[in-house]
């Protein structure tokens, strides 16, 4: 009897919980994880270029970018933006601060992937497009970066996956994404377990669809590749 | 047409081109040879300034280059330069995100910016010139190696250089395959393409060459028609060389 009605509840709170936490999801989860791995990657391709430049400053400001990023945690980072920067005058608001501490994140994480997948492609390469007249700028354009492409397209849907999950911790800078959703609904129904599980439950539903649409652009870009 | 005088390449502290004079006629094919080591792929990469020489001059064309230590020579002088070449490797170097055609047609559309539609057919011909009409959408990764070495030969042509420089176009192809490849170069010989020919093929040199160049160790140790190279060098050296090729 008594079993049979905390049933009932707790199916009640999930069928109640489960749309607001989707729409969280979709309202903030998603345009947050898209926009930041954007401009994450267009900042992680710009400090592989300074890397692989062999112009000594321009380097070594990316080494340090990378260095600083990569040894911090990202939540340390967040607060910095979000509590830290106000004391000296710089107030951003909670999605923007996400936004840009999530992109500082993936462009340094993501700059190593690309470099990589830079430095895997032959100097044949470069040197069958210098051969045909081409400039530096030509050769990585129409050359070496679609052939790098593919090549980071695996590890870089990693980095997406990832970045899903970790915007989870937006939630301790007040936006109300998905994780803050069911934080705010555990408050009010002291059901943690129940909450956490179905919020875990949506971060898999849109991993597994990032996944194969992963999945779906290899084949495509591997076209080629294939004898 | 082709001048080069008092060459030298240092890597490091080993100078690899001990001064190399060697004059070129315009429609002449010069064959390359000599051992492993002695500089033929270094002398034929600073022909087209892949690699950088260290001292000396080239003239080539409208250009004439003269290197001296730390002294570069202008990013666009040396775009400039190497467009009067063309390249052929020895791993053929294909862009294997490209098909045939496209790799051919990729230089005249963004490099030389030439409308797509004449550089299709431009780039068609050549694909006809070296039997590979039917191959027009392969990727190189379904293509012989053959096949794709006479791509590479169709898109170094494709620029209309003045010169083609070919490094080992055949040594990594398999021997039944080698003779296709050679097939197209001759044919090119004969149309008075300036051919500048790195080869282990010493028949092909024989066949084709207007003039072998014998090199070891960083200098030219003789020039001369190939009857006088093969057939009549007094050098101890070359045929030493031509001996060991032979057993
Ligand atoms: N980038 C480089 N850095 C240092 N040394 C080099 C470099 N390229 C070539 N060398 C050296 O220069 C010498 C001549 O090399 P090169 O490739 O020109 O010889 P080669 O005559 O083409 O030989 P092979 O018949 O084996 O192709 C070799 O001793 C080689 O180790
Ligand atoms: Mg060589």
């Amino acid at each position: 009897m008594f079993a049979n009605e905390r049933m009932d509840r707790i199916i009640d709170i999930v069928v109640n919980s489960f749309l607001p936490m989707l729409k969280a999801g979709i309202a903030f989860t998603v345009p947050l994880t898209l926009t930041s791995f954007f401009l994450g990657l267009i900042l992680a391709l710009l400090t592989a270029l300074a890397r692989i430049s062999g112009i000594k400053p321009l380097d070594a400001v990316a080494r340090f970018y990378v260095w600083v990023i990569r040894g911090t945690p990202l939540l340390v980072q967040l607060f910095i933006i979000f509590y830290g920067l106000p004391s000296v005058g710089i107030t951003i608001g909670p999605l923007p601060s996400a936004i840009i501490g999530f992109t500082i994140s993936v462009g340094a994480y993501n700059s190593e992937i690309i470099r990589a997948a830079i430095l895997s492609i032959p100097k044949g390469q470069w040197e069958a497009g210098y051969s045909i007249g081409m400039s530096y700028r030509q050769a990585l354009k129409r050359i070496i970066l679609p052939q790098a492409t593919r090549v980071s397209v695996p590890p870089l849907a990693n980095s997406f996956i990832g970045l899903v999950k970790d915007t989870s911790l937006a939630a301790t800078i007040t936006v109300t994404e998905m994780f803050r959703v069911a934080q705010q609904i555990t408050a009010t129904t002291y059901e943690p377990l129940v909450l956490y599980c179905l919020a875990g439950f949506i971060y898999l539903i849109f991993s597994t669809v990032l996944s194969n649409a992963q999945g779906q652009m290899e084949k495509r870009l591997d076209r080629y590749v294939a004898g | 047409m082709i001048e080069i005088k008092n060459l030298h390449k240092q890597f490091g502290q080993t100078e690899v081109l001990k001064g190399i004079d060697l004059k070129i006629e315009e429609g002449n094919t010069v064959c390359i040879i000599g051992p492993s080591g002695s500089g033929k792929t270094t002398l034929l990469r600073c022909l087209n300034l892949l690699e950088t020489p260290t001292k000396g001059t080239i003239k080539l064309g409208k250009f004439s280059l003269d290197f001296q230590d730390k002294k570069p020579v202008s990013k666009d002088k040396v775009i400039k330069f190497r467009q009067q070449t063309g390249m052929v490797f020895q791993g053929y170097n294909l862009f294997p995100h490209m098909t045939a055609l496209e790799n051919i047609m990729e230089g005249l559309v963004y490099v030389r910016k030439q409308d797509k539609e004449l550089s299709r057919t431009k780039a068609l011909q050549l694909l006809k010139k070296v039997g590979l009409s039917e191959r027009a959408n392969h990727y190189p990764s379904q293509l012989s190696g053959g096949q794709q070495q006479r791509v590479g030969i169709a898109r170094a042509m494709a620029m209309e250089p003045e010169v083609l420089l070919f490094d080992e176009p055949t040594s990594a192809l398999d021997p039944e395959l080698v003779g296709e490849v050679l097939k197209v170069m001759k044919e090119l010989a004969k149309e008075g393409m300036t051919m500048v020919v790195v080869t282990h093929e010493m028949n092909f040199a024989r066949e084709a060459a207007d003039k072998v160049v014998f090199i070891d160790k960083g200098v030219i140790v003789e020039e001369g028609t190939p009857q006088q190279i093969f057939e009549h060098t007094g050098h101890e050296r070359t045929l030493q060389f031509l001996n060991k090729l032979c057993s």
